[in-house]
Formats: C-alpha cells, sequence, structure tokens
C-alpha cells in the first residue's frame, strides 16, 4: 500500500490519556511506534494494532489508528484473525511476557508457525505489572515476586529460542528507551513478511525496576551489548576491541589485538542464514559471560500463511466450476420432482 | 410357496457391523436412492467414538438407520429389517426391532469366537431371534465366491459384502441399483477392477434376496413430495452451506476460524472446501483460537463464525463475551452432544442450552436459535447469520448430533428466493464515525472496519463508553450499556416471525418442545389425532428473544408438557419467563432421540387429565 500522505508521529496517538506509570518502559516503545509508522509507507486507516491483556495490551487505546484491545492470552489469533481476513493491513500485535508466553503460549509458537504477516512486539518485563508483581514465564529461576515470596523454582524461557524452535522467520531484540534503534528495527520487522518478533526488554518501574540494569546500565552497557547488523562482525565493547568467535560448538568473547586475534577472525553477522544454529546461539548468550544480543537476528525468507491463503483461493477459484451459492446447490447429486 | 408381500406407507431398515465395515456407506446407499426415487427419507447414523473400536465387539458397533416411504419425519423407531454383520451387531440393536421383523444376518461371522467377543453364548443370542423371521444369510461366503475369479486379494473381496448386504436390500424394498452403481464408477474412477468387483457383489446380493424365499418383499407405498428441485443434505453440510449463503447475501468474504470437535468437525471441514467461493476456513491450534481468529476477521469486516460442540462451546465463553461487548457480529454453531465433559461425544442431547444462554461472565446476552431439522439448519444458520449482521451482535445457533448426522432429502432455495443481509457497515462517505452511536429503533451500532479512511476507532474487551466507544469506568455508564446490550437483544423479537402452533390449535394440551425434537413430536402428535387425541404443538427455534406471542399461545391451554433430551432446561426457562403457567416435563438422557412410541404414551396420559 502505497501513500501519497505523508504522517508525523503525532498523527498516530489517540485523544485518550495514557495511563501508564510515569517512567514504564511502554510509553518509550510507543514513541518508537509511532515514529516507525510515521516513515512507513501505509495509509493511516490500513493499521490495525491488537493486543491481549495486561500493561502493554492496553496499547492500541492510545493510538489513533484501527485498534482492538482483546482478551487475556489471545492477542496472536485476534492478529492472525484480522491479517487472513483482510491481509492488506499492516497488522501490529502488542503483549507481554504473561499474555504471549505464559496464557497464550500456544498462540504464540502456532502463529509464528504459521509465519502470518504480523508485526509482533513482546514487551519483556519479566514480571506481572497489572496483577502486580507476580512472576511471569520470563522471570529468572529464584527471583522474589508476591507469588514466589522464597523466589521462583521454574526456569524462563528465552523468548527467541521459542521463536526458533516454532520455525519462526524474524526475530529481533531491543530495549524499551533504545528509541532509534527500536524504530529501526520496527520498520525492519514491517518489511519483513511473516510473523516478525521483536522482543523489547521493557522497565516495570514499580514492580521490576531495574531489572535489566547489568545490561542497560550507564557503566556497563557497552560491554554487555552487542548490537548485531547483518554483513557486519560482531563487534562490540567500549574499546570497539571485542568480538565474537566459534570455538567449537559453542560462541566465545575475544579480543581484538590479542592472542594474535584480529578483526578477521570475528563473525559477521548473517540475518538471512537458514540454518538457525548460529541465531540460537546469539540469542541464548547471558551475562556474565556474554553481551546480550540486540538488533535482528534472524530475517529469513518464508512463503506467509496470508499470502498462501490467497494464492489457493485463486488458484481454486481458476479450476472450479462452483462460484457462487446456486452453483453450490445445484452441484453433485440432485434431482427434480415435478 | 410365493413370497411374502408386506404392503407398507413406509419401511425402516437399520444396518448394523464393526465400524470397518461400511455401514455407513451402505445406509448412504440405500438412503440416497430412496430420495431419488421420490421417497421421504430420514436417517440416524449411530457410531461409535473411537475409529476401529476392538473388532467384533457391542463396543464396536457403527449402525445406519434409516425410513422411507411416504410422510416420514424421523428415523424411526423400530426397525423393519435389521442386517446385522456379526452377533455383537445383532446383540447392541436387538431391542431395537419391530415385533415381527426381519433380520438378517451374516452367519458366516456368527462363530463361536465372535459370539464370545460379543460377550455372550451363542444359546442366548439366539433367543434374541425369537419373534422375527432371521434369515441367515452366508453373506462372507457368497462374497468369496463371488468375487472369487477376478483374482482380487481376499481382504480386498471380502471388504465388498457390505454391497451383497445392499444388494440383498435393494431387492426387498423393490428400489434401484442403478443410482449405486453410478456412484461406484465415479468413487472408483481409476481402479475400474474393483467399481466392477462391488457391482458384481451387490448384483448377486440382489440375486439371492429374489431365489431366497424366506425374504419378504416390501411394497412401499409412493410418497406425494412437493415439486422442485432436491438433493439429499445432513445438518452439518446444511448449516455450512447456510453461512455461506448468508456471507453471499451480505456481500462479504466468509471466515470460520474453528477447531475439529465431533459432531461439528463437518462444518469446518465443508467450508474448507470453498476456497472456490472466497471461503476462508482457518483451522486454529484450539477452540479458543479458532473464535478469536473469527472475532479478528469480524473486526476486520468479514462475516465470521465458529463451529463447535458442547466442550468447545464452554472453551469460547470468554470469547463470546468480548464479541457481546464489542458488539460485533458472530455466529456460533454449537452442535450439542452428550455431556457434562467429554460425555458421549458421538451421542445427541440439548443440553447446552443452559450453556449458550446464560455460560459466561457477567451481564452478556446473546441471541439463541435452534435448527430443529437435519435441512432446516440451513435455514437458521441464514437466520443466525442474518441476526449476527443486521444487529451486530455474537448468535448462538444450536444443533444436535441427531440432526447434524442425520439427513434428508431437501428441496433447496434458488439463491433469489432468499433476503438480501444488510449488514451496519457504514457508508464511506458518511460524515463521521461515532463506535457506538446507535439506532434508536434497533440499538444497533454501525459497524466501520479497518482500511476505512477517517473512521479509525478502538474496540476492546473494556466498558466502552456511550457513544464514544473509549474505555470509561464511569459507574452509570455501565449501567446504561449494560441495559443497552440487553435491549438491543430483547428488541430482536421485533424482527423474528411470531410461533405457529401445529396439530389442534383448539385442544386442551399443548406439546412443547425446541430444537431437534421436531419430527419425533410432530410424528407422535399427528398419529395421535388419528386415534381422536387432540393435541396442539408449539415447537421453539428462536429460544432468546422468545417469539412475542409466546405468552400469549402458552395461555391458551389447560396442560403444558415440555419435551427435551435433557434434565429440564427448556421447560426451567419458561418457568423463569411465564412463572404463571403449569408445566409438565418430559425428558429423556440416554444420548438417543425420543421414539415415536414413548412420546405418544406421554401425551395420552397427559392429555386425559
Amino acid at each position: 500500500m502505497s501513500t501519497e500522505k505523508k504522517y508525523t508521529f503525532k498523527d498516530f496517538k489517540s485523544d485518550q490519556e495514557v495511563r501508564w506509570c510515569p517512567g514504564c518502559g511502554d510509553i518509550a516503545i510507543m514513541n518508537s511506534v509511532q515514529k516507525a509508522m510515521a516513515q512507513l509507507d501505509h495509509n493511516k486507516e490500513d493499521y490495525a494494532v491488537v493486543s491481549g491483556i495486561g500493561c502493554s495490551s492496553r496499547f492500541p487505546y492510545y493510538m489513533n489508528t484501527y485498534g482492538f484491545h482483546g482478551i487475556h492470552g489471545r492477542a496472536g489469533v485476534l492478529a492472525s484473525g484480522v491479517k487472513a481476513a483482510n491481509p492488506k493491513l499492516s497488522v501490529w500485535q502488542i503483549t507481554g511476557d504473561g499474555d504471549a508466553l505464559a496464557i497464550g503460549g500456544n498462540h504464540f509458537i502456532h502463529e509464528i508457525r504459521r509465519n502470518i504477516d504480523v508485526n509482533l512486539l513482546l514487551f519483556n518485563n519479566q514480571i506481572y505489572g497489572l496483577t502486580k508483581g507476580q512472576y511471569s514465564p520470563t522471570s529468572l529461576l529464584g527471583q522474589v515476586t508476591k507469588t514466589s515470596p522464597y523466589g521462583t523454582i521454574e526456569e524462563p524461557f528465552h523468548p527467541g529460542e521459542l521463536v526458533l524452535g516454532a520455525r519462526g522467520t524474524f526475530f529481533a531484540r531491543s530495549i524499551d528507551n533504545k528509541v532509534k534503534e527500536t524504530t529501526n528495527i520496527l520498520i525492519e520487522a514491517d518489511g519483513h513478511r511473516g510473523t516478525s518478533v521483536v522482543e523489547i526488554l521493557q522497565n516495570c518501574v514499580i514492580f521490576n525496576h531495574g531489572f535489566y540494569n547489568h545490561i542497560v546500565g550507564k557503566d556497563v552497557r557497552d560491554d554487555n551489548q552487542i548490537w548485531l547488523e547483518h554483513g557486519k562482525p560482531m563487534i562490540f565493547g567500549k574499546e570497539k576491541n571485542k568480538g565474537l568467535v566459534i570455538d567449537g560448538l559453542k560462541l566465545k568473547v575475544v579480543t581484538i589485538g590479542e592472542d594474535g586475534i584480529t578483526e578477521a577472525d570475528i563473525l559477521v553477522h548473517d540475518e538471512k542464514e537458514e540454518n538457525p544454529t548460529l541465531h540460537m546461539a546469539l540469542i541464548n548468550m547471558q551475562h556474565p559471560n556474554f553481551p546480550t544480543a540486540f538488533g535482528v537476528i534472524r530475517a529469513v525468507k518464508k512463503d506467509t500463511y496470508d499470502s498462501l491463503l490467497e494464492k489457493q483461493i485463486e488458484e481454486v477459484k481458476a479450476k472450479s466450476n462452483i462460484l457462487c451459492m446456486d452453483d453450490l446447490l445445484n452441484s453433485g447429486e440432485t434431482w427434480t420432482i415435478e | 410357496m410365493a413370497k411374502k408381500i408386506i404392503e407398507v406407507d413406509q419401511v425402516v431398515v437399520k444396518f448394523a457391523g464393526d465400524s470397518g465395515d461400511g455401514m455407513q456407506l451402505t445406509g448412504t446407499q440405500l438412503s440416497n436412492t430412496a430420495a431419488l426415487v421420490g421417497d421421504n427419507v430420514s436417517t440416524f447414523p449411530d457410531y461409535p467414538a473411537e475409529i476401529r473400536a476392538p473388532q467384533g465387539t457391542v463396543g464396536g458397533v457403527s449402525g445406519f438407520q434409516l425410513h422411507f416411504g411416504k410422510t416420514v419425519k424421523t428415523p424411526g423407531d423400530f426397525a423393519d429389517v435389521l442386517v446385522a454383520m456379526n452377533p455383537a451387531a445383532l446383540k447392541a440393536n436387538a431391542k431395537w426391532i419391530k415385533d415381527g421383523g426381519t433380520v438378517i444376518i451374516d452367519i458366516d461371522a456368527f462363530t463361536e469366537k465372535n459370539f464370545k467377543k460379543a460377550g455372550c453364548e451363542e444359546d442366548k443370542l439366539k433367543n434374541l431371534y425369537e419373534g422375527y423371521n432371521l434369515i441367515e444369510a452366508p453373506i462372507s461366503s457368497l462374497t468369496k465366491d463371488s468375487l472369487a475369479e477376478t483374482g482380487l486379494d481376499a481382504k480386498s473381496i471380502l471388504r465388498s459384502k457390505n454391497m451383497f448386504a445392499l444388494g440383498i436390500v435393494y431387492n426387498l424394498f423393490g428400489r434401484p441399483m442403478d443410482h449405486s452403481f453410478n456412484f461406484l464408477d465415479a468413487k472408483f474412477g481409476k481402479k475400474p477392477q474393483i467399481a466392477e468387483a462391488n457391482k458384481k457383489t451387490m448384483r448377486d446380493g440382489f440375486n439371492y434376496a429374489l431365489a431366497i424365499q424366506a425374504m419378504p418383499s416390501f411394497r412401499i407405498h409412493s410418497s406425494q413430495i412437493e415439486k422442485g428441485k432436491y438433493r439429499n443434505i445432513s445438518g452439518n453440510q446444511a448449516a455450512a452451506w447456510g453461512l455461506l449463503a448468508a456471507a453471499e447475501k451480505a456481500e462479504l468474504p466468509l471466515f470460520l476460524g474453528s477447531y475439529p470437535i465431533t459432531p461439528a468437525t463437518e462444518i469446518i471441514q465443508e467450508i474448507a472446501k470453498r476456497r472456490d467461493l472466497g471461503a476462508k476456513s482457518f483451522q486454529a491450534e484450539d477452540e479458543i483460537g479458532g473464535i478469536v481468529t473469527s472475532i479478528g476477521a469480524a473486526f476486520a469486516g468479514n462475516f465470521a463464525c465458529t463451529s463447535t460442540s458442547g466442550p468447545g462451546l464452554a472453551l469460547k465463553s470468554e470469547a463470546i463475551g468480548l464479541a457481546v461487548i464489542t458488539e460485533l457480529p458472530l455466529v456460533v454453531v454449537n452442535v450439542q452432544r452428550g455431556g457434562p465433559s467429554t460425555g458421549l461425544p458421538t451421542k445427541t442431547e440439548q443440553s447446552d442450552l443452559f450453556q449458550a444462554l446464560y455460560g459466561r461472565n457477567g451481564e452478556s446476552p446473546v441471541p439463541v436459535i435452534a435448527a430443529s431439522t437435519p435441512s432446516n439448519c440451513f435455514d437458521y444458520a441464514f437466520e443466525a447469520s442474518r441476526i449476527a449482521l443486521e444487529h451486530m451482535t455474537p448468535v448462538l445457533l444450536l444443533t444436535d448430533g441427531f440432526i447434524a448426522n442425520g439427513t434428508e432429502p431437501w428441496k433447496y432455495p434458488a439463491m433469489a428466493d432468499l433476503p438480501k443481509i444488510k449488514t451496519k457497515l457504514i457508508s464511506k462517505n458518511a460524515k463521521e464515525y461515532v463506535p457506538y452511536d446507535r439506532d434508536p429503533e434497533t440499538l444497533v451500532r454501525p459497524w466501520a472496519i479497518p482500511g476505512m479512511e477517517g473512521f479509525e476507532h478502538r474496540l476492546g474487551g473494556l466498558e466502552k463508553m456511550d457513544k464514544t466507544g473509549n474505555v470509561s469506568y464511569i459507574a452509570e455508564n455501565h449501567e446504561v450499556m449494560s441495559i443497552y446490550r440487553d435491549e438491543k437483544i430483547k428488541k430482536i423479537a421485533d424482527y423474528i416471525p411470531e410461533i405457529e402452533v401445529e396439530g389442534d390449535k383448539d385442544a386442551d394440551t399443548l406439546v412443547i418442545g425446541w430444537g431437534s425434537t421436531y419430527g419425533h413430536i410432530t410424528t407422535a402428535v399427528s398419529q395421535l389425532k388419528e386415534g381422536g387425541t387432540k393435541l396442539a404443538h408449539a415447537h421453539f427455534t428462536y429460544i432468546n428473544p422468545l417469539p412475542r406471542n409466546t405468552e400469549e399461545v402458552l395461555s391458551k391451554y389447560k396442560n403444558i408438557v415440555v419435551c427435551e433430551i435433557n434434565m429440564g432446561q427448556f421447560i426451567n426457562y419458561l418457568r423463569m419467563k411465564f412463572p404463571k403457567f403449569n408445566y409438565e416435563a418430559y425428558n429423556k438422557i440416554q444420548g438417543l432421540p425420543f421414539t415415536v412410541s414413548e412420546l405418544k404414551e406421554k401425551f395420552i396420559e397427559v392429555a386425559a387429565k
């Protein structure tokens, strides 16, 4: 859908008062989404923003687009229905770690498996916010919350791992307050045909404040984040002298200039590689041994459910002699009583 | 000795065998042929929940009953002819044979081993034969002889034995084999050898019956059938086609999000075939996914539907509430089965009425309508769609396993004869769009869909502010909106027909039924009329709202008996709505429809009061 219209991010703000807590990561993410939409080539009326339940799922109410606030866990199927019904729309699914990975876990993996062309923004704050502070499927093992006063005894999900396990075609990771980077990732996600999953680490200032400080803190962020770019070497660190190499079957952090390592030894990011092995390793990199990977980690081409559906309809129509209900009613075995 | 010739108006025949014996196919062939020669036909497939239950056991018996001839409205209570392919099939059906009826058994399968599998001793089973005209036909061995020369392997040969049985009954009832021959030619188009083998077996079965003196010959009086174009249809197929027809009349694409569940699965299967009509079936990962994709599709401007059965409806209840508060058109087809929980998946029941009416959180009114015959599943699916689209609401259409799987000849309409469905889509030239700005007459809100410029708006499960549809926690507004939602559904009564009383309108006793019990009740009422018992019959298909003349109708009768295949749900609904009348309940909860004879017995008792 190309458009003559030009928008600014303000065109995407609805007249409703934003009711997230002051300082909530959701606000920054909304800015990124509105900035991305202003740059994208869709008409405003062709956006549909849908969500499930949770703090982040209030998002559609604040957008001056078509929007639908669904029920808990069902954002994925709501988005799938909208897109399958009208593939011309640009569908944005807003969901949280509880909505997408607990109550909606089943829909999450199946949506990705079908590769429905939806931009899926997973706000990951590792906590239940709207119910006031219970652990979520991404809360860390041992995390103390209202429903785990002695610490959780559950292993968390890594959302990206699920995406790859469900044979996903697109996975990116960002941070709420990185508006410029997030905006660019969202533009890439929208351009990708298929389920584009963007995990955004999102701070809950009330119930899990600073959970990501070991990654985003001013003094550590350069050493603990690696921003991947397709075709570029995987280099990071304050001095831009650290990099990733393959050591046996594992990734390893090395320092350029030490032990004879040169820039040529550093892995080059290939988001289009179909084999998910390296993407999986990048997704699973964890503090303190590794930096956390951000940017577009995987973006591979595959047919989408919605395009295959349209194609199948055209193909069947072209071959069938049933093109209206009267044809159907009169098809097969019928007889006339005179 | 000449053959016994039995003159009848109609005949009931039942085929019973192992679930792999092809009984459903055999029954379908006879019913299609009967319909083609102008009989009234009603069928009732009765099969186990297991795909291939242990061979030869009673639990594994698959049956197909059909009733054909003059004025047939039910699949019949008792069989004139039972074809039993093994001892288990006979044991399972012995109590459903008419006194003096004919029982044709495949004597080759009545071995000691099979008696044991059926859980009965040979002698005991023989007691069951008493009073029947038993024909011990060596169906298996004659099928083997028939096909000995074909070079087919033993397994393939034996698979044709159902065609031998079919040949026998074609002879019994004087019905032609041509239709089945054509069917076999088409089915085995690429394997003419198999088609020929099946045809030969059928012919040999026909000739065998001709030769056996003990085989009676039925002369079925011809029917007077309304002129028109006919086809056979099952309730599930009819429901699916009704939805397709509604989509065409509303000029919207059809979307059906669903998940396979017995006995509703054929609905999504039918829609899945119809890519040629642009229909989108979406097989979701679960029941909730089925309905929520549909709600998404409704939001996006398709005519959206979902199909399910009891346990699935339970899973969908939260989402139905979402469609209630967002006031989007949606049809939910619920093919009822025996419950609770998994219950009796392949058996029929009318026990989801309360779930349909009340099975949601909050004040969540939904129109409920119920089809009453296999073919009128088309009409009521169309009606459910009309109400959903013209009144912007989810609508629950109830059918059940009995009419969903049952088939009958259907005088099908031309699309030109069906009314246009006027959707509430706002004109794209409208000056503005106010999502909850209701029509003062109907209280229906307008519909704008993504892609329409300038009408961007947000819907959702949080309470809506009157008019704007924005989120509102204002106390008084919640009451206003709750009343609007309730009144909107009540007002639908002005857009549905009044209930018409059948039978003797001026009788003292009113028989009430709803949904799939229509055929049995109307047959019982008309048979009693011949004997001088006067009864009125009111059959409800619109359950919520009820027809606007309901109270007036009820007030005319001294006795009211409400018949249902449940523990008494509709009767309690009537008691709540119209407490001043006395109602008597007549219920059955065996996973089976009523029989005409048990209804007659009850009606005589009530009418005598």
